[in-house]
């Protein structure tokens, strides 16, 4: 069965949550992904949404943090205040889900502006839950399509920490949480190097070369002492991906989404 | 004690030129309604509060009505930017606007120390995030026990908290249900509120003891404005219009057709002839 890159990324993601994890998820891939593993090899697996609703079973992806779906289908619902406070900042996270624009060699994320803070070029949708989340959840998962825009040098606005601007900040500034474990793009798997902390690609998607991550990629990337090829998605796992997709098109009355 | 009032003297009463106004409704039970008589009776120069300013706060600031907006997400969930916004950032139309940038747990904490009457929220948070650079009501405390650095923020106190709910009863007391959001927080931390409800029942029911209810004498006034958080949705009676959201990235994009948009369904359009 053949599959796109993005369903290999969203399927990567979904083999990285294990059924006792409770994930913090945020819309669009990491929706995708944490649903999947649900429905497939992670049944237990407990998803809380900003909005409030902890233990989540969709049926279809929803388009917003707070749609009706996610609440008519959970354990219960909170109001933002508590699910900050007491389910984050609680330290009652396992996985936070994470992406941006922009990302460093560290996982740091900015999601607030392209160019100078006060005149910027673009101005992005802001940091949202995320400079909290990348604080709060044992560790974090960041989720990204692969390219030299996104995969950048130095980043011009840190919104959310990852390891720190030289991977060594976490731990200074009292953070006892893991940060980024895992960075999972169209092209590649990537973890951090367990003394550095950099981000290194440790298996590539069925037929990546090194060259094409190395092309994507603004910064010297370099590459773990093995490199795995990523086992491409199963019949199984494609299916249940794409039964998602279909029925969620259906329900907001649009064509399918990738 | 909340009174009942129509939408256009609710607004009018309560909503003054200069005002820090929040409206709320996280995702669900936005009150677009409310909003759209804001921008129908021009009362701007306002301060706007809210955690994801969303289509309402796209639509108000496309107007010119924002002088200053805090927020912590200002995104179409889902679909991408906010194209009025941006264009109010990037190039100063139809204003320029101030922005106040946190993250969602520093508004969520601001409004709950509103609520309690405290003037500043402490929790963990902004460690390592340039926000605390751009953001001079970001600042860091010594915890007086631990040690630990906590951020700090100004509570939340608007002038006005306008929100949505379900249902209201004869006396005024209010429900909410669903994805609750910080509304409850908004409505105490304001000087004044104003609730739209989708109906006027005899009595609330009583589903569960813990249901938000905001009780009457926490409210000011109270309007009936059935389908008043469309096209966000109200949990119980409408559904979310996920494709008006999708469309709204179109519209918005454009300058002629966000005002040709507002025109025709804004201020062309009178409170009461609203569906």
């Amino acid at each position: 069965m053949s599959h796109s890159a993005v369903e290999m990324m969203t399927v990567s993601a979904a083999r990285a949550l294990a059924d006792d994890d409770v994930c913090f998820v945020g819309i669009g891939l990491p929706s995708a992904a944490c649903n999947l593993a649900r429905l497939t090899h992670a049944p237990r697996l407990r998803l809380v949404y900003e909005s409030g609703t902890i233990e989540t079973r969709p049926d279809v992806l929803p388009l917003s943090i707070g749609d009706g779906e996610l609440c008519e289908t959970a354990l219960a619902t909170v109001s933002v205040p508590e699910m900050f406070q007491y389910w984050l900042q609680g330290g009652r996270i396992t996985i936070g889900f994470l992406g941006g624009a922009q990302v460093d060699r560290f996982g740091n994320l900015n999601s607030t502006v392209i160019g100078d803070y006060a005149k910027p070029t673009v101005r992005l949708p802001g940091g949202g839950g995320a400079p909290e989340i990348a604080a709060c959840c044992r560790r974090t998962f960041i989720v990204m399509r692969h390219s030299r825009r996104a995969f950048v040098d130095r980043l011009t606005f840190v919104t959310t920490l990852g390891h720190g601007p030289t991977g060594r900040e976490r731990r200074a500034l009292g953070l006892t949480t893991e940060g980024p474990a895992l960075l999972v793009s169209d092209l590649c798997i990537m973890r951090p190097h367990p003394e550095t902390k950099e981000l290194q690609v440790t298996s590539l998607h069925p037929g990546v070369t090194r060259e094409r991550v190395i092309e994507q990629t603004g910064w010297p990337v370099t590459f773990a002492a093995t490199v795995d090829e990523t086992p491409a998605p199963t019949a199984r796992e494609l299916d249940v991906l794409r039964d998602l997709h279909a029925r969620t098109a259906v329900a907001h009355g649009v064509d399918a989404a990738e | 004690m909340s009174e009942l009032l129509s939408l256009r003297d609710a607004v009018a009463g309560l909503v003054h030129q200069g005002d820090t106004v929040a409206l709320e409704g996280f995702t669900h039970l936005i009150p677009f309604a409310a909003g759209h008589e804001v921008i129908r009776q021009g009362i701007g120069e306002l301060t706007l509060i809210r955690m994801t300013p969303d289509l309402l706060y796209d639509q108000m600031i496309g107007c010119g009505l924002a002088k200053r907006l805090v927020f912590s997400w200002g995104g179409n969930p889902g679909v991408g930017s906010l194209h009025r916004l941006r264009d109010a950032v990037e190039r100063g139309w139809p204003r320029p606007i101030e922005l106040e940038e946190h993250s969602h747990a520093a508004m969520a904490n601001a409004y709950a120390a509103g609520a309690a009457n405290m003037p500043a929220a402490f929790f963990r948070g902004y460690l390592g995030s340039d926000l605390a650079t751009v953001n001079p009501n970001i600042r860091f405390v010594d915890c007086p026990f631990t040690g630990e650095r906590l951020a700090a923020v100004p509570a939340h106190r608007p002038d006005v908290a306008i929100v949505h709910a379900q249902q209201a009863d004869r006396a005024g007391n209010v429900l909410l249900e669903g994805i609750v959001g910080v509304q409850k927080e908004a409505v105490l931390a304001a000087k004044r509120s104003l609730v739209t409800v989708e109906e006027i029942v005899d009595a609330l029911p009583r589903t569960s003891p813990n249901a938000v209810v905001l009780p009457a004498w926490t409210v000011t006034a109270i309007a009936v404005v059935p389908g008043g958080a469309k096209p966000s949705y109200a949990h119980g009676y409408y559904a979310r219009d996920n494709a008006f959201y999708l469309a709204w990235d179109a519209i918005s994009r454009d300058r002629e057709a966000f005002q040709a948009w507002i025109a025709a369904n804004v201020t062309g359009v009178s409170a009461e002839a609203r569906p």
